[in-house]
This record gives C-alpha cells, structure tokens and sequence, in this order.
C-alpha cells in the first residue's frame, strides 16, 4: 500500500503503467468496453427494433437470419441479448457506484470519528455483512410487489456496502496517526476537508477495488432475483431472459441456447469485474503478482 | 473468555436486529400483508379461524405495537412459529421447516465445507509452490470460476449430464419418488445420485474463492521473518509448510468463511430452486410465490441464525487456534 499512499503522480503513473502491462486488467477492461459499446448503441448490433416483441416463427434454430435462433414465444434471441445488455450494465454501475460511497461514508467516518460514533457504525455494518441479504431481498421485493428497477437498485445499494465500508474503515484506521494527517490537524484543517483532501486520495485503489466487487455483486444478485421471476417480467434484461427460459422449460425443450446465452453474458460481465478487481490487488500488493522469469536475469 | 463472550453479545445483538427487521418490514412495507392474507382465505376459514392465524402471525391490532413485537420476539425465541399460509394451509411451520432442513444441511452444508476445506488445502499449495504450474493457472480461472452465477452453472450442469446424457444423473428433487424413505441401499443411492449435480454446482461456484484469498494469505504470510527463520534452523519444508505458512495464513481465511456465508446461502437457494431440491431455499422460493409471511419470516430468521451460528463456531476455533485474539480479549 506504501506505493499507493504516496500521491505523488509519478505513483499515479506507475499504478497506472502496472494496470497496463496486467493481463487479467486488459482482459477484464476489454469485456467491459464491449458491453458498454453493446449498451449505448444496440441498434449497431442487430435490425430487431423491439426485442421483446412477438414477432417470429418461435423455436427457430441458429441462421443467419436469427444468429442465436428464436425463443418458443417468437422473439429474437441474439436482439434480446444485445438490448439487454443496457439494464444489467446500468444496474452494476448505479448499484456499484451508490454502494461504494454509502460504504466510504460509513466506513470512512467510523474510522475517523472515533469513540461511540465509531461503535455504532462498525457494528451497524458488522450486522449488515453477517445478516443473509438474498433472503432478505427477496423478502423486500415481494413486499415492494414487482421490482422495477428503482426496487432492485436500493435492495443492492442497501445490502451492498457493508463488505467495503468494513474494508476502508480498517484502511482509514491504519492512515490515522500517519504524520501528514498530524501536519493537517496542526495546520488547523477542518475535518471534513482532512477527510475528503487527504484520507480519500490515498485510498483511490481500494475505493475502486471496491467499487469493482460491489458492481460484481450487484450483476450476480440481480441477475438472481430476476431469474426467480421478482424482477419486471417486460422489461428486457439477462435476468429476465433467463427468467422466460426456465419459465418455458427451454433447457428440456432443446433450445439450450435461450439459457446458456444470457448466462454466459452474466458470466462475463461479472469475470471482467472480477479480474479488474483482482488486477487491482495485484497492483497493490506486488507479492501476488504472477512471477516472471525475466525479471531475474535483468538484474532487478 | 472475554473474546467469546464478546462475539456472543454480536450474535445476539446481530439475532435481534435480523428479528426486528422482520417484524417491521410487513408493518411499514407497501402492500397490505394483511389484506393478501384475507384474500387467500377468502371462503376457506371461518372468521374466528382467521382471526385465529392472524393473531399468531402476530398481528392483533387491538394492542399497542410495543406489545405486539416483545410477543413476537418471545414467540420467535420459543418455537411458537405459529401456522403456514401458503399452499399448506394451516400446516405448523415448525413441521414444514422441520421437513426441509435436514436436505439443505446435507446437501448446503456439506458440499459448502467440502469447498472450503478443499479450496484452502489448494490455496496452501499453490501458495507455497510460488511460480509454479499450480499457481501460474488458478488464479485467472478461479477468479473467472467465482463470478459465475450458481443458477447459470447449476443450468449447464443439468444441460450436460442429464439432458445432453438422456437423464444420466438426475436433475430434479431429492430422491427418485418411487422409492420409500428408508436406510436401503437403493434409496441411500438414490440420494446421492440426486445430490451429485446440485453439490457439483455449489462446489464449484464457491472453491474459487476459498483458493484465492488462502493463496494470497498464504504467500503474504511466507515472506514473514519467522518463516526465514523457520527456514535457518532447518526445519522440513512440510513443517514449515503447515506449521509455520498454513496455520497462520488460515486464519484470515477462517473469518473470511464466516464473514461469505450469506453469499453461500443466496446461491443455494438458487441452487435448490433449479433442482427443485425440497430444503429451505426451495421452501422460501414457494413461500414467495404463496406469499407465506409467516413462513418467509421464520426461514429468513433460520438463515441469519445459521451464518451466526458458523460465525460463532469460527470465532471459538479463531480462539483456540490464535492465542493474539484471546489475550486482546
């Protein structure tokens, strides 16, 4: 973390060049390009206009016409696909992103306030990484009646941030006596300014870090939730395709595709959160690093 | 002592705030619980029969909240779980969970451990040959295995060995219908032979992870003084191994386990749902669907007693395996 605490932008650079060289980074950050090209413009990708409509033969096998063939209800699997990208995109994004600074707020704050205020919150947060969230959401969404996609999105924020602000508050309390945040006190820095000007920039990575596993989180329980059916069933996402395909019985009626296509997407959505994440572990911590035989004979 | 007796203030502590959360969220959710309550029974019980049930759900309106929710906490500690409204109408929810529970120990429990201790025991390995095949392939696999959703990979599963092998390994309940529950050879088979696909799915969902942070543990902790010194004295590397790298490195890992246990429970449900494998994620799924309040009430306080109860169970072992968190106290 040493490297990382130093914000100098010669380390920006070096954090920035050792993300570059990562394999697990680029692998991670081109998936993610892919379906954010997929999600801005899906009307590049395929002629359907409007994906959920019922407007084939159904049960079409893989043609040109239909590159991942057509479901029993007559729809366009590949259209479905690409059109679908847009919501699971936006709700690890939204999710990731509000979910990561709850968890800065409560972590952060904890760690720095101290005292009563640091009990209360790290054991508010102790209590939300222990207690089962998936059964919990379900149980919110089938009050809540169908989940629009504002429901799911506070569920996940909701349920999400514990396992970072954990993290961060661990980070803030290892930072706290360091001397230049003495040399802020003495300068008589307010505290708010100490904390959003110089704890926060040197916790960037593993604000992103966290930001990346909370994304990952969001796509996987959102992509449950809707496959138990408490999603919108209209709306057009990966869950909700898979939702319809177990619905139809598409695994048994030899139209794995149906499945196994939005499912591989989730997949690799969430591979390419992942591997960002682990590629930033790797930048933090140089130890992990898969060992290269050249290094050595250079000397270093 | 004091460490126990401290994480057992957390878990009841954490037990209260689970059970409060269910006591609130049919009161101050939009929906009327109530009014979907009535519906269902509508010409199916007579009103006192009703007010019967309703009053065992907890609710009685004649009573100030404060009343009704130290009754419900009461009635929550002791068992008193009162009686289904969902497709089992009227059936007692101790005998429904009492059902379901002994599947989803075997079947959860197991194979969730399995891949704890399985994945940890690769974890020390790859982590102690640094560099090596091992340790040059698992990471980007098992970082790509452990962002799998477990419903896709329980789907694929069942697409593979049981649709694509004409029905190989079963893909559905818990032991072949024709069969009566017994200690028989056949039936014992049977079970297995029905858990094979669902385990596989959790297996291999959640090894992942258990590999990862023990590798990374596990190699954080070689580079300690104390393992160079272990190495000067010229200790075997087995001893070194275990002794010095693994049972420090295991620690972090242990919490870690603890700490992921809700995670495994989500996937599981998923997982009994796809297979339709009658334990407690399944029953929530249909309690759902039926909109059976006082039986999702009762499994979601099942759930977070399970994760406290392995979370205590880890604490105890962190105990007696760190003297540091004893003497911290």
């Amino acid at each position: 973390m040493t490297t990382l605490a130093m914000r100098a932008p010669a380390a920006r650079r070096r954090v920035w060049n050792a993300l570059r060289h990562n394999p697990k980074a680029t692998v991670g950050l081109s998936i993610f390009v892919v379906f954010a090209l997929l999600a801005i413009a899906p009307q590049l990708f395929t002629s359907v206009r409007r994906p959920n409509d019922l407007a084939f033969t159904p049960t079409l096998p893989p043609s040109f016409d239909h590159l991942l063939g057509t479901t029993t209800l007559g729809q366009d699997i590949w259209a479905q696909l690409v059109y679908g990208t847009r919501q699971s995109l936006v709700i690890a994004v939204v999710a990731g992103l509000f979910a990561t600074v709850l968890s800065v707020l409560v972590g952060v704050s904890a760690a720095y306030l101290g005292g009563l205020a640091d009990d209360v919150l790290s054991t508010i947060t102790n209590i939300f990484l222990v207690i089962p969230t998936f059964p919990l959401i379900i149980i919110l969404a089938t009050y809540a009646g169908q989940g629009t996609l504002l429901v799911i999105l506070i569920v996940l924020v909701v349920t999400g941030w514990s396992y970072g602000a954990n993290q961060l508050r661990a980070q803030t309390l290892s930072l706290r006596n360091r001397e230049f945040l003495e040399s802020a006190r003495v300068r008589g820095e307010r505290r708010s300014y100490i904390i959003v000007f110089e704890v926060l920039p040197t916790m960037t990575s593993l604000i992103v870090a966290n930001f990346l596993g909370a994304a990952l989180y969001s796509v996987l329980t959102a992509a449950g939730l809707q496959f138990l059916g408490l999603g919108d069933p209209n709306s057009i996402s990966w869950g909700t395709m898979l939702y319809w395909s177990q619905n139809q019985q598409a695994l048994q009626s030899g139209l794995p595709l149906w499945s196994i296509a939005p499912g591989v997407c989730v997949a690799l959505l969430g591979a390419s959160f992942a591997l960002l994440n682990y590629a930033f572990d790797e930048v933090g911590n140089p130890a992990l690093r898969p060992i290269r035989r050249r290094r050595v004979h250079r000397g270093q | 002592m004091r460490y126990l007796l401290r994480r057992f203030g957390f878990f009841v502590l954490t037990l209260w705030a689970a059970l409060t959360l269910n006591f609130f969220i049919p009161r101050f959710m939009p929906g009327s619980p109530l009014q979907a309550l009535r519906d269902r029974t509508h010409n199916k019980l007579s009103p006192v029969a009703l007010q019967d049930m309703l009053t065992s759900f907890g609710y009685k309106p004649d009573q100030n909240l404060l009343m009704q929710y130290l009754e419900y906490l009461r009635n929550m500690v002791t068992g008193q779980w009162g009686v289904s409204i969902g497709a089992t109408l009227g059936e007692p929810i101790r005998d429904i969970v009492g059902q379901a529970l002994p599947w989803t120990l075997g079947l959860v429990g197991v194979a969730t451990v399995l891949a704890f201790a399985l994945g940890s025991l690769v974890g020390i390995v790859a982590g102690w040959r640094r560099g090596g095949a091992l340790d040059s392939v698992l990471p980007s696999v098992f970082v790509v295995t452990s962002a799998l959703p477990y419903f896709w990979v329980a789907l694929l599963l069942i697409l593979v060995f049981s649709v694509w092998t004409g029905g190989a390994l079963p893909s559905d309940f818990n032991y072949d219908n024709a069969l009566t529950p017994d200690w028989s050879p056949a039936f014992i088979g049977s079970v297995l032979s029905h858990a094979i696909l669902p385990a596989a799915t959790i297996l291999i969902t959640s090894i992942g992870g258990w590999i990862l942070t023990m590798r990374n543990n596990m190699i954080t902790t070689l580079a300690e003084d104390y393992v160079r010194m272990a190495r000067a004295k010229g200790l075997s590397n087995s001893k070194i191994m275990y002794g010095y790298g693994a049972r420090n490195a295991f620690l972090p890992n242990l919490s870690g386990f603890a700490m992921s246990l809700g995670f495994v429970i989500s996937g599981a449900i998923l997982v009994e749902y796809v297979f339709n494998y009658p334990g407690l994620g399944y029953l929530l799924y249909n309690a759902v669907q039926n909109t059976d309040y006082p039986l999702m009430q009762v499994l979601f306080m099942l759930f977070t007693v399970a994760v406290l109860v392995a979370v205590f169970v880890c604490d105890a072992a962190i105990a007696w395996l760190d003297p540091r968190a004893r003497a911290k106290g």
